[in-house]
């Protein structure tokens, strides 16, 4: 099959480029570890609230582990649990998230954070709060006539 | 390959056939472009819906009647005329099945329609478990989609018929594509028939409590991502083979505009994992693979963008262009045939740049669920396929009704379009820039509480408000203009564009036309990305999920 010149480089130069920016991603993800939020854990949805950790939304300090404070949340139509939650600058956070019902959305506005809550499974994202402020948390996953006022907050202040 | 068949017209029994669709996917144009309005006026948070309907609920009418029903039946429509037209009219027999596909999508349409209206169905047009529609809305899409495997079906005979009457040739280049994007739906739309037939109709009918979620959302986005190229594909047709005609040009290349396709064919599907990166319950290698095969669509499309622009360029320069550029000038910017599909090529450089970041592994991550992604969408669906099923209707209406296309409705067609680019350029402009500060998709109006960063989005709403205006009264001229073409324009012959290739190309080689192949191809991928991870996600399902009904 006749292929014009042109389009030879053409493609030749595009595959290239594809190849390049692939290998980007997957150094980043598989070098640097800037995985997709894929925790694999799971939960049943009815007994959300009895189980640990979701037993006790919130903040909470850890010893001896890479991250220095667990948050957990727990979503549920149409609100987040804790509604607001203050975060000492400079803390690595591993939040951790589920839901007691439909799906639903975990994004802080404004941030790489942003995860899928899922009916059965639980949802983590480790990352460091470097800048002070109020940061928006909402829902960005449909989930019914109250979906536009699920939000909670953080706050990131000077300890 | 260009024989006495292509001066005649589409034979009328077709033509009824294919205008059928096309007056559903009009009436869709006017009733979804009404919900888009109304959901930018409420956004802007200057308007509120009358009368207790919900904002969720016209979403719901939008996405499903735009996303699924206008497309659905355009497409068909359209594939449909571009079969009988090339590869000859259909026999009686094909034809009945074509239209008993016509009823129960049309049925189909208004069951899911009803009970969007009875609002028990604002669940979107995705509808995820475990929100829960009432039956006869899944049953009425599982219509939609059956009837649609039976206008697949009268192409797939025909195109059978066609190859048996002529072997060892290849076939027409239009019937070539119609018959990839037919197969490429059939394969796609068992996974969405899976999770609705097997999960949702059961569940909703309380046969069953639970379901399983995970294994839901998988097997839509299995048929989800597809579903974007069955789209697109139609308007690659107009833009390798029809486009070329109008201007006056020739096909650059018979053999690449096949080659693409079936690359095509090959890696829209095992790719769904990339619309579900931020899942928490399948694993990130696997994510990782398939946004890998998601990538390898960037050939096929490099290839489109060339030969575009090469019939394009070759058309100028033998036009007497000079300089590099100087081709440029020599289109047809008065014709709306091709002017306005053009504005949709141009909205695809933008278009595919989004999509780029929106696949990629990690960017993802930023713009997932903002409305970043419905800007996106709104330039790949909204304007490139849109704009060219547009093009596609100035001429292929009137060849149908017999009428034509008069200088006064070509004129009102080229402001229809550069209306639409400019709404489009306000609403998905600001979409995405919204986005990239966090505005999530399908809300309604909210201030979050009060929050700073969400009143920065505010005037971004507003713009989309406009631009989203705008686009309303590009969309009810292109209403008056299609009831024009279809029963008031003069008595006429108008013509169906078919490309011719240029003299120096080859015949395309037999091995496109062998399926065994690429269809062997086309499952192996598939069962490639998917089955270890499938395997995951039923093994290590979590309790399932009971049905959540009362939530709108």
């Amino acid at each position: 099959m006749h292929m014009h010149k042109f389009e030879k480089v053409w493609l030749i130069f595009g595959v290239g480029t594809l190849l390049v920016f692939l290998t980007v991603l997957g150094v980043s993800a598989f070098y640097l570890g800037n995985q997709p939020p894929s925790c694999l854990a799971t939960i049943d949805p009815e007994k959300v609230e009895t189980q640990a950790p979701f037993n006790e939304p919130g903040l909470k300090k850890v010893e001896g582990k890479a991250w220095d404070y667990e948050l957990v949340f727990v979503a549920q139509a149409f609100n987040y649990n804790p509604g607001d939650v203050e975060i000492p600058f400079g803390a690595t956070v591993k939040i951790i998230a589920t839901t007691k019902d439909v799906i639903h959305g975990f994004e802080v506005a404004g941030t790489n954070i942003n995860m899928m809550l899922e009916p059965g499974y639980i949802s983590e994202h480790i990352t460091t709060f470097d800048k002070t402020g109020e940061y928006l948390i909402l829902c960005n996953e449909y989930c019914g006539a109250g979906h536009h006022l699920m939000t909670s907050k953080i706050e990131v202040v000077e300890s | 390959m260009i024989n006495s068949a292509d001066k005649l017209k589409v034979d009328r029994r077709d033509g009824k056939l294919v205008m059928a669709q096309i007056y559903v996917a009009f009436i869709a144009l006017l009733i979804g472009g009404l919900a888009g309005l109304l959901q930018v006026l409420v956004r802007s948070g200057r308007f509120e819906l009358p009368a207790g309907i919900g904002y969720y609920q016209i979403l719901t009418v939008h996405g499903v009647v735009l996303g699924l029903v206008l497309t659905t039946f355009f497409i068909m429509g359209f594939m449909q005329a571009c079969v009988s037209k090339t590869a000859g009219t259909f026999t009686t027999k094909q034809r009945t099945i074509a239209w008993i596909g016509f009823w129960l999508m049309t049925i189909g349409t208004v069951m899911a329609a009803v009970m969007i209206l009875l609002n028990e169905a604002s669940v979107l047009y995705t509808f995820y478990a475990p929100l829960q529609a009432h039956f006869l809305f899944y049953l009425g899409l599982t219509l939609v989609v059956v009837g649609s495997w039976l206008g697949s079906a009268a192409i797939i005979m025909k195109y059978a018929e066609w190859r048996r009457a002529n072997p060892g040739t290849p076939s027409p280049l239009l019937t070539f594509m119609a018959l990839v994007n037919v197969l490429m739906w059939i394969v796609a739309t068992l996974g969405v028939a899976a999770t609705v037939l097997i999960q949702l109709l059961p569940w909703s009918l309380g046969l069953v409590e639970t379901v399983n979620v995970g294994v839901s959302r998988t097997l839509f986005w299995y048929f989800g991502h597809p579903l974007v190229y069955f789209w697109l594909l139609p308007a690659y047709m107009a833009w390798y083979v029809i486009i070329p005609k109008i201007i006056g040009g020739k096909i650059f290349s018979d053999s690449l505009a096949r080659m693409s396709f079936i690359l095509f064919l090959l890696f829209s599907i095992p790719v769904g994992f990339h619309h579900q990166l931020l899942e928490p319950g399948i694993d990130a290698a696997w994510k990782f693979l398939q946004v890998v095969l998601t990538f390898l669509v960037v050939i096929p499309s490099l290839m489109t963008a060339f030969s575009l622009f090469a019939t394009f360029e070759t058309f100028g320069r033998s036009k007497g262009a000079k300089g590099l550029f100087g081709w440029f000038k020599m289109l047809p910017w008065g014709d709306a045939r091709f002017a306005v599909p053009f504005i949709g090529m141009l909205s695809f450089i933008p278009a595919g740049a989004g999509g780029l970041i929106n696949a990629s592994n990690q960017m993802n991550q930023v713009v997932h669920n903002t409305i970043w992604v419905t800007g996106h969408f709104h330039l790949t669906l909204a304007t490139a396929v849109v704009l060219t099923f547009f093009g596609i209707t100035f001429w292929l209406v009137p060849h149908l009704t017999g009428r034509v296309l008069t200088k006064a409705i070509n004129k009102l067609a080229l402001i229809q379009g550069v209306l639409w680019a400019i709404g489009m350029t306000f609403m998905s402009g600001a979409m995405h820039a919204a986005g990239l500060l966090g505005a999530p998709r399908r809300s309604a109006f909210s201030e979050y509480g009060g929050a700073p960063q969400a009143a920065e989005w505010i005037p971004y709403q507003v713009a989309q408000a406009v631009g989203g205006s705008i686009l309303f009264l590009a969309i009810i001229l292109m209403l008056y203009i299609f009831v024009n073409l279809a029963f008031f324009a003069p008595k006429g012959e108008e013509e169906f564009p078919i490309g011719e290739m240029s003299t120096h190309a080859e015949p395309a080689p037999m091995v496109f036309e062998n399926w065994k192949i690429w269809m062997g191809i086309t499952v192996l991928l598939i069962l490639f990305a998917y089955t270890i991870p499938f395997i995951d996600l039923i093994q290590n399902a979590p309790p399932g999920s009971k049905g959540y009904n009362n939530l709108w």
